[in-house]
């Protein structure tokens, strides 16, 4: 085992060092002189801009350049933002909770419905329900979730008045954050009502950034019990007379789980795709809008730490989710 | 399917290659069939291509006239509607049903040039992996892994921030995060076709190291390409769409459909309609070509069951 997670680990020392070459390389090819590009200032003075470069470390070989960038980066530095003049790491973990919080539970809402509604849609298959099921999830995998939440805006805020259109919490509520997840934080506050308004905040945001998981996980769900249900074992504990709850909880989808959790696993890269679009129709101060927001403000050091750091989660993630396979699967560690 | 009579007693004495190929065609389409999602989105998918190629005629207007007194006109069945205006104009005035229909020449030119990009390039460096082996095998898929570390939109939104926004900066990066998937299809398929019988009995008469790759190794490792080559369409038609609505694809006032979108979120919810329409063109048409996708995996591949 130990050596398995090993040589994973050895694997990713080069996709680490790529990662790093790619975002590093990325301020470097954008078109123009790299400061004025970077400081966005004009009619630089030549002494102003020769400091400028010195400061940035661009009068130096490019491969001294990459290794100071890399030495930064291990020490934990990442860059400082042009537009808020704060180190990028910070900016990034003020906003990184907002984001995580939006995906837990947009991969519970995943997760539940969607291990559910595969399951039945396996046990059922064939019957109208298994089809409309697997209908619904190609239509979900299909979804412009960009759309899909101006959608569920235009019905659930504009025309019923059910759950508000945007931000995390009423502005009615303040309160300093303890733990970023604004549903904690609001409980430890004790304000009245304040868990209320962040779970509200919370309904569409989920839904949107869920759908496509859901959709996926639904149809692997599926697939993954269909070929369960037909094993030798499961006849067996039909025919030892067992409940069909039994049968298809504990013997049958027990085995689907592996396929399923490196599924839910693979989501993650998803997840983040999703969150970027997702924070940017509800004003989710998470990372993805952040990053957005960086873009279009031309703050590339802000665009460049956070590539690399979120490129460093998505590589972690996968780690662990290969380790856990390998836990779940023995198979797969012998080979 | 109808080469049913003359073809199968010609077969029986001499197979002719057409009419071999006349029988797998035959063969795939049965299979095809059964799947009846994917018919029905392989009839929309030509339909759409028919509405795409025949826009000038098909849409009432131009899609950039601008009437200047029928701004937000709700569509023609509502109340305050215009016969005119079918679904009804945008914020300056346009026809909101002929832009739509101007803008599947946009999403569908999308996927074919992005899709043909990226499965020539996945290819070229999937052979390449796969044949050569050693050290031009590790270089390409690492590579290829540390493209695939980044979330692909992510990575989209920034080559375009580097190239500068625009429809061909938005195509060209979409290119290049789906090549991978690409790459890697195509060097698992050729480490399993290369050591088979036929592959060697080529090598040994002498067939070149392109001749193998291209010619003899390559057709075999095709059945896996289209499915994915599918898939990647209707993602490319989706990421191109977000990154229109992104503001980093099309620029206005170009009638792509994420743009379209991009443009109308401010009248979210004063105008349904604006939103609504552009949304749901996007949504069939993906969802068309995913369940083609489907129908082709089930049809060409039977091992991998219908999930």
């Amino acid at each position: 085992m130990l050596r398995y997670i090993l040589g994973k680990l050895a694997l990713i020392i080069p996709t680490f060092i790529g990662i790093t070459i790619l975002a590093f390389g990325f301020v470097r090819i954008l078109p123009g002189d790299p400061v004025l590009v970077l400081a966005g200032e004009r009619g630089l003075s030549p002494e102003r801009h020769t400091a400028l470069m010195h400061q940035f470390g661009f009068d130096l070989p490019i491969w001294r350049q990459y290794l100071t960038y890399l030495a930064n980066i291990l020490s934990g530095d990442f860059g400082t933002s042009f537009s808020t003049k704060t180190p990028v790491l910070k900016d990034f973990l003020v906003r990184f909770p907002a984001t995580v919080e939006l995906a837990i539970f947009a991969m519970i809402f995943a997760v539940v419905l969607g291990v559910a509604a595969g399951i039945f849609a396996a046990i059922r298959r064939g019957s109208w329900f298994d089809q409309l099921t697997m209908g619904t999830a190609l239509a979900g995998y299909s979804m412009p979730i960009f759309w899909w939440g101006l959608l569920l805006i235009i019905v659930f805020s504009g025309t019923l008045h059910w759950t508000p259109v945007s931000g995390r919490i009423d502005l009615l509520y303040f309160f300093k954050p303890v733990t970023g997840f604004m549903t904690i934080d609001a409980l430890i506050s004790g304000q009245k009502g304040a868990f209320r308004s962040a779970l509200s905040h919370l309904v569409l945001p989920t839904i949107v950034l869920g759908t496509i998981p859901l959709a996926v996980i639904a149809r692997q769900t599926r697939s993954a019990m269909l070929e369960v249900l037909g094993e030798d074992y499961v006849r067996t504990a039909r025919a030892k007379g067992l409940t069909p709850f039994r049968v298809v909880g504990l013997h049958a989808f027990r085995n689907a789980l592996i396929p399923v959790v490196t599924t839910i696993g693979l989501q993650v890269g998803t997840l983040l795709t999703g969150a970027i679009l997702t924070e940017s129709i509800f004003s989710w101060p998470g990372i993805g809008k952040w990053m957005i927001d960086a873009i279009s403000k031309r703050d590339y050091f802000t665009v460049q730490g956070g590539l690399l750091l979120i490129a460093l989660i998505v590589m972690s993630v996968n780690l662990i989710v290969d380790v856990l396979y390998a836990v779940i699967n023995p198979r797969i560690r012998a080979n | 399917m109808t080469n049913e009579g003359p073809a199968t007693i010609e077969a029986a004495t001499v197979v002719k290659p057409r009419d071999a190929r006349l029988q797998m065609f035959g063969e795939f389409w049965h299979y095809f069939s059964v799947n009846k999602g994917a018919v029905i989105g392989l009839f929309v998918f030509a339909l759409l291509i028919l509405v795409a190629i025949f826009a000038p005629l098909l849409s009432p207007h131009s899609p950039d006239d601008q009437f200047r007194d029928f701004f937000l006109t709700p569509p023609a069945w509502q109340e305050g509607g215009n016969a005119q205006f079918l679904l009804g104009t945008d914020a300056v005035g346009r026809d909101m049903l002929s832009r739509l229909i101007y803008g599947s020449r946009f999403s569908l030119a999308i996927g074919f040039v992005v899709v043909t990009t990226a499965l020539i390039s996945g290819v070229i460096l999937g052979l390449l992996a796969g044949y050569c082996r050693g050290w031009v095998d590790t270089l390409i898929m690492r590579v290829m892994d540390i493209i695939l570390a980044f979330p692909s939109l992510l990575l989209a939104l920034v080559l375009v921030a580097v190239l500068g926004p625009g429809l061909v900066n938005a195509m060209i990066a979409i290119a290049f995060v789906l090549q991978p998937h690409f790459a890697r299809l195509t060097r698992a398929a050729v480490m399993a076709e290369k050591n088979r019988e036929y592959v060697i009995s080529a090598k040994v008469a002498g067939a070149s190291h392109l001749r193998l790759m291209l010619v003899t190794i390559l057709p075999n490792c095709i059945a896996p390409l289209i499915v994915q080559a599918t898939l990647s369409f209707s993602n490319a038609i989706l990421e191109a769409a977000a990154l229109g609505f992104l503001g980093m694809g099309a620029q206005p006032p170009t009638p792509e459909w994420g743009t379209m979108l991009a443009e109308a979120r401010e009248f979210i919810l004063r105008a349904w309609w604006v939103v609504t329409f552009p949304g749901l063109a996007i949504l069939i048409t993906v969802f068309a070509i995913n369940l083609i996708g489907d129908g082709l995996r089930d049809a060409l591949d039977p091992k991998l069951k219908r999930s």
